[in-house]
């Protein structure tokens, strides 16, 4: 009996068990609990009982603060290192409600030393009532010096009245390049929430268009705070601890500020863009766009009815007229038509074109600028006397898709990269595009617009710089690009930033050469269209362009018209140029709204600004 | 199905002292969150926490009846799972203050790595009361456990999470130590790691990385941030005195002094209105939570189940310890919630599970079995 084991059951317990050997480690769980145990309430008797008084007053006069300390935000200098846009200081007027005793007297006293409303005041508390009373509260921002004089005098009066500094942007040249260069605003609710502007504070300031925009990560540097112990009149006892800012980045942008201003000068009175870039490398010279704005107005703290005046103002000076507003090209397309035809082969360079000075196609009448005609033509002198009768029989030859194919490889259509808020990408037409965007197919008689630039073509002033930029340097096309350099505040670290490619243009070198010869004959042979902007001292190439704004009834008399039509129904003046035509440093495009006629509205800006380049290089 | 014994070997004490801790933690939440539930009384985290809270009983009563030992051929395939959604945590995770920790299914968002801290102690218990795994194990059957360690530990550190990676440190520790490790692998680990501590420091991490560790073990140099959340919690914890402020009276946690204050923080809250009696007895509860549990590994039927039981009271145990320690200023704040008491659905239902493994171990120590 003792030693059977009942059939088919087993009884097991631990103690027969392996589990015996785990006994040691047993023990030492329970002295680890025991350990940890005697620690933390020798601990916690400590923190509470022994020195519980000292930290009850702590609790109850909780007098221990973070102070913020604002970073600065990045200069931005131009290519030689004039600061375009840099920091200034300025004074706010915060106040910590838990240390006033009298707050409306305060804020009445205050209002009177600002000149302020004092309802402007309450208004502020009111709205943050429900803020912890110990953190400070901006009531008025960037003090002027007389105000600011008043109250410090008045400071030991006035407990809990506190003076913050912080820097501010100041734009050396106040609308200059404003649309590239791009301003500040405080950021919203939403875009604190964002992922991207993750460490943001309320009340600080982001770039909202232009380079500040676009780099804002370098320019943005990293507050800074410190923990400070204050006195029951909020004055600093203690400092406990600091954390220094950091500044923000410095950037180096491609612009010239000489020709920069130079061509601002130009375009002064008139509405317009005016582009400049190095063909050799894709950076940005120039980028000017009048009517400008105010970009010191939006780091005051822009006003409601400010903001109005500004989007309702009917010549519209916050649109980026450079390349966020998007053109019909006029005649300055006839160069890629031109390239493209001779590449596909649907013309040469000996083919001709008969002009009377109208193309009949259908029972309509397609009229050249020149009423007399320019008899018969070749590629070349098409270009030079922009021939419209020679581009409406080629456009029809070459046909939609393929004009809008090389229009295409010259960046037209698409979005430069330029990597700046709100770029237009431009319109390029292609019957596919007709189709779906109207439903209707395209007209062949279409055709015949689009190879003078006229009809559905759209494209920015920047677009036709780098475009001109590639037939100038023979078929490469660059990013256009405006920030050379970004360094550290400290200037330890830098980073260069290199041109990049964006396509090398499969044409052969013949077919530029032939373009480029019609080109330079615009500016220098004696027929060209725009001979009268010729400088001796070195050979321009480009082409004017006259867009239609309204279209002229058939059988008019342009003359007559002229003279009558209205200054906003005038048409937009347009100037493509590149010099020295050779070797081309500088690629130009310029356009007047409502100018007229581009030969001799757009073509001198033209010229001025590649004189102001390549002149003032040489004094240089 | 349900034998008479199993009820007779249910660990009644476990749960008492169990309540106990969860009350204290719904009383210290409610507190905590006082402001925003007066704002919003029918949609707040207290309800929520309510919610939790009953999901997790029913967690903890289904994982009873699950006979354990079938685990042991389940886990590898439950740690591989929970493994791959580490994975997909990284890929797909949802973005909370630049980590990636939750993955949403259904609607419900969950942390995979809370889970794994349960995973990890089955997948090791299965794996250390195996046939061919004596006690004191040869160096080469630790490579095996120590893989299946750095495996989640490294994944959960990528989220970023530091603290769970902690924690799941801290319990594969534990029960790679109660098994019985010798001091000389204990030696040759140490020494085979030390080597690559300073390149990987000098080359591998990034500045704002080797900051954040400094800050962790030194919260001085962070004083807007971590310092001062130190020094608040401290102020917080000493101006409860002997006594407390009384319930709803802490002043610390009501003027948003304390951050995290019904996460991390959440000790501070009950220590600042219930003093020091208050925090001596929260602390005893969990001492003596940890005792019981431990008294059912002792007591278990075989080799498995107590490797089990300590496991799930080391996680217990190990967050305690870590919780408390950084909200009184004796260790780096790492984000470790206190469990039971601090606010959260996944840590919450996992502790549920692991108090549910332990009562189930319990419940089987003697179990007639058919031959």
């Amino acid at each position: 009996m003792k030693n059977k084991k009942p059939i088919g059951l087993k009884i097991i317990n631990w103690e027969s068990t392996e589990t015996v050997s785990f006994q040691r480690q047993h023990f030492a769980l329970y002295a680890i609990l025991l350990v940890f145990l005697m620690i933390y309430l020798l601990r916690l008797w400590h923190l509470q009982v022994l020195e519980g008084s000292s930290y009850r007053f702590q609790s109850e006069n909780n007098r221990i603060r973070i102070e913020e300390i604002s970073s600065s935000r990045g200069i931005i200098f131009d290519r030689a290192g004039v600061p375009i846009v840099e920091n200034r200081p300025a004074y706010h007027l915060v106040i910590i409600r838990e240390d006033i005793r009298d707050l409306d007297g305060t804020l009445r006293e205050l209002a009177r030393l600002c000149e302020r409303n004092p309802d402007d005041f309450f208004a502020i508390v009111e709205a943050n009532r429900t803020t912890p009373k110990f953190m400070p509260l901006r009531i008025a921002s960037d003090l002027d010096r007389d105000c600011l004089a008043r109250i410090e005098a008045q400071r030991i009066r006035l407990p809990g009245v506190v003076i913050q500094l912080e820097p501010k942007r100041e734009y050396k040249w106040n609308g200059t390049a404003a649309h590239l260069v791009g301003y500040l605003s405080e950021i919203t609710e939403a875009e604190l929430r964002s992922e991207k502007y993750q460490g943001y504070y309320p009340g600080e300031d982001i770039g909202k268009v232009g380079v500040e925009s676009a780099f804002e990560q370098y320019l943005h540097g990293k507050r800074g705070g410190r923990q400070v112990e204050v006195d029951a009149v909020g004055r600093r006892i203690r400092l406990l601890d600091e954390v220094l800012p950091i500044s923000g980045r410095n950037l180096w942008l491609t612009l010239d500020m000489d020709l920069q201003r130079t061509a601002e000068l130009l375009l002064e009175g008139k509405t317009g863009a005016i582009v400049a870039v190095d063909p050799r490398d894709g950076s940005v010279l120039a980028f000017a766009c009048n009517p400008t704005f105010d970009q010191e107005k939006f780091i005051r703290g822009l006003k409601k009815d400010d903001w109005n005046a500004l989007t309702k103002d009917p010549s519209h000076p916050l649109l980026n007229r450079g390349s966020g507003a998007a053109y019909p090209p006029g005649s300055t397309y006839k160069a890629f038509v031109a390239i493209g035809a001779l590449k596909d082969g649907a013309i040469t360079s000996t083919s001709t074109f008969s002009c009377p000075g109208y193309l009949q196609y259908g029972d309509r009448r397609y009229r050249c600028w020149r009423d007399a005609g320019h008899g018969g033509v070749d590629v070349e002198r098409a270009i030079i006397q922009s021939c419209d009768v020679f581009f409406y029989n080629t456009g029809l030859k070459l046909g939609v898709d393929k004009i809008a194919q090389y229009a295409n490889m010259f960046g037209l259509g698409e979005r430069t990269g330029i990597g700046l808020y709100g770029e237009h990408p431009g319109l390029i037409p292609t019957s596919w595009w007709k189709k779906q965007a109207t439903g209707v197919p395209w007209q062949r008689g279409e055709t015949i617009s689009i190879s003078i630039g006229q009809g559905f073509d759209l494209v920015t002033p920047l677009q036709m710089a780098m475009g001109y930029a590639a037939v100038g340097n023979n078929g490469k096309l660059w990013y256009p690009y405006v920030v050379k350099r970004i360094e550290g505040s400290t200037g330890d670290e830098i980073a260069e930033i290199k041109p990049r490619l964006k396509r090398s243009i499969p044409i052969e070198q013949r077919y530029f050469d032939i373009v480029k010869k019609g080109l330079t004959g615009v500016v220098e042979s004696a027929g060209g269209t725009a001979h009268a902007i010729r400088d001796p001292a070195y050979q321009t190439a480009g082409k004017t362009g006259t867009a239609q704004v309204v279209h002229v009834a058939q059988g008019a008399n342009r003359k007559l018209l002229e003279k009558l039509t209205k200054a906003k129904d005038k048409d937009h003046a347009w100037f493509v140029g590149y010099a020295p035509a050779g070797d081309p440093q500088i690629c130009v495009a310029a356009i007047v709204e409502h100018g007229g006629h581009g030969a001799s509205m757009a073509a001198p800006l033209v010229q001025k600004v590649i004189q102001a380049h390549l002149k003032g290089k040489t004094e240089k | 199905m349900m034998d008479r014994r199993l009820i007779e070997n249910f660990d009644w004490s476990i749960i008492w002292v169990l309540f106990a801790i969860i009350s204290i933690g719904l009383l210290s939440i409610y507190s905590a969150l006082y402001v925003q539930i007066q704002a919003h009384p029918t949609n707040n985290l207290f309800l929520r926490q309510l919610v939790w809270l009953a999901v997790g009983m029913m967690v903890m009563c289904c994982s009873l009846f699950i006979d354990y030992q079938k685990l042991r051929s389940l886990s590898p395939w439950i740690y591989g799972s929970v493994l791959l959604l580490l994975v997909l945590v990284l890929v797909a995770g949802k973005e909370v203050n630049g980590s990636r920790r939750w993955i949403e299914i259904a609607g419900f968002q969950f942390q995979p790595s809370e889970f794994m801290k349960v995973v990890i102690v089955l997948q090791l218990a299965g794996y250390f009361s195996s046939q061919d795994v004596p006690g004191y194990p040869s160096l080469g059957k630790l490579i095996l456990p120590v893989c299946f360690t750095i495996a989640p530990v490294l994944l959960v550190l990528a989220e970023p999470d530091l603290g769970t990676a902690i924690s799941i440190l801290a319990i594969s520790t534990t029960i790679i130590f109660y098994v019985g490790i010798r001091w000389k692998y204990l030696a040759i680990g140490a020494l085979s790691i030390l080597p690559f501590i300073m390149p990987i420091w000098e080359h591998a991490l990034k500045p704002y990385q080797k900051r954040r560790i400094l800050i962790l073990l030194r919260p001085d140099l962070d004083p807007l941030g971590a310092g001062y959340h130190i020094r608040q919690s401290k102020i917080a914890i000493g101006s409860g005195m002997l006594w407390g402020k009384g319930f709803l009276n802490g002043t610390q946690n009501k003027l948003h002094f304390l951050p995290e204050k019904h996460t991390d923080f959440i000790f501070s809250v009950w220590a600042e209105e219930w003093g020091f009696v208050g925090s001596a007895v929260l602390i005893l509860l969990f001492c003596l939570l940890i005792f019981l549990t431990l008294r059912v590994a002792g007591r278990s039927r075989d080799r498995y189940g107590s490797l089990i039981v300590v496991g799930m009271s080391a996680y217990i145990l190990w967050q305690a310890i870590i919780n408390i320690g950084m909200v009184i200023g004796l260790l780096p704040v790492v984000g470790i919630t206190l469990p039971f008491v601090s606010y959260g659905g996944s840590s919450l239902i996992t502790l549920c599970l692991a108090v549910g493994m332990i009562e189930n171990v319990s419940m089987r120590r003697y179990v007639f079995q058919t031959r």
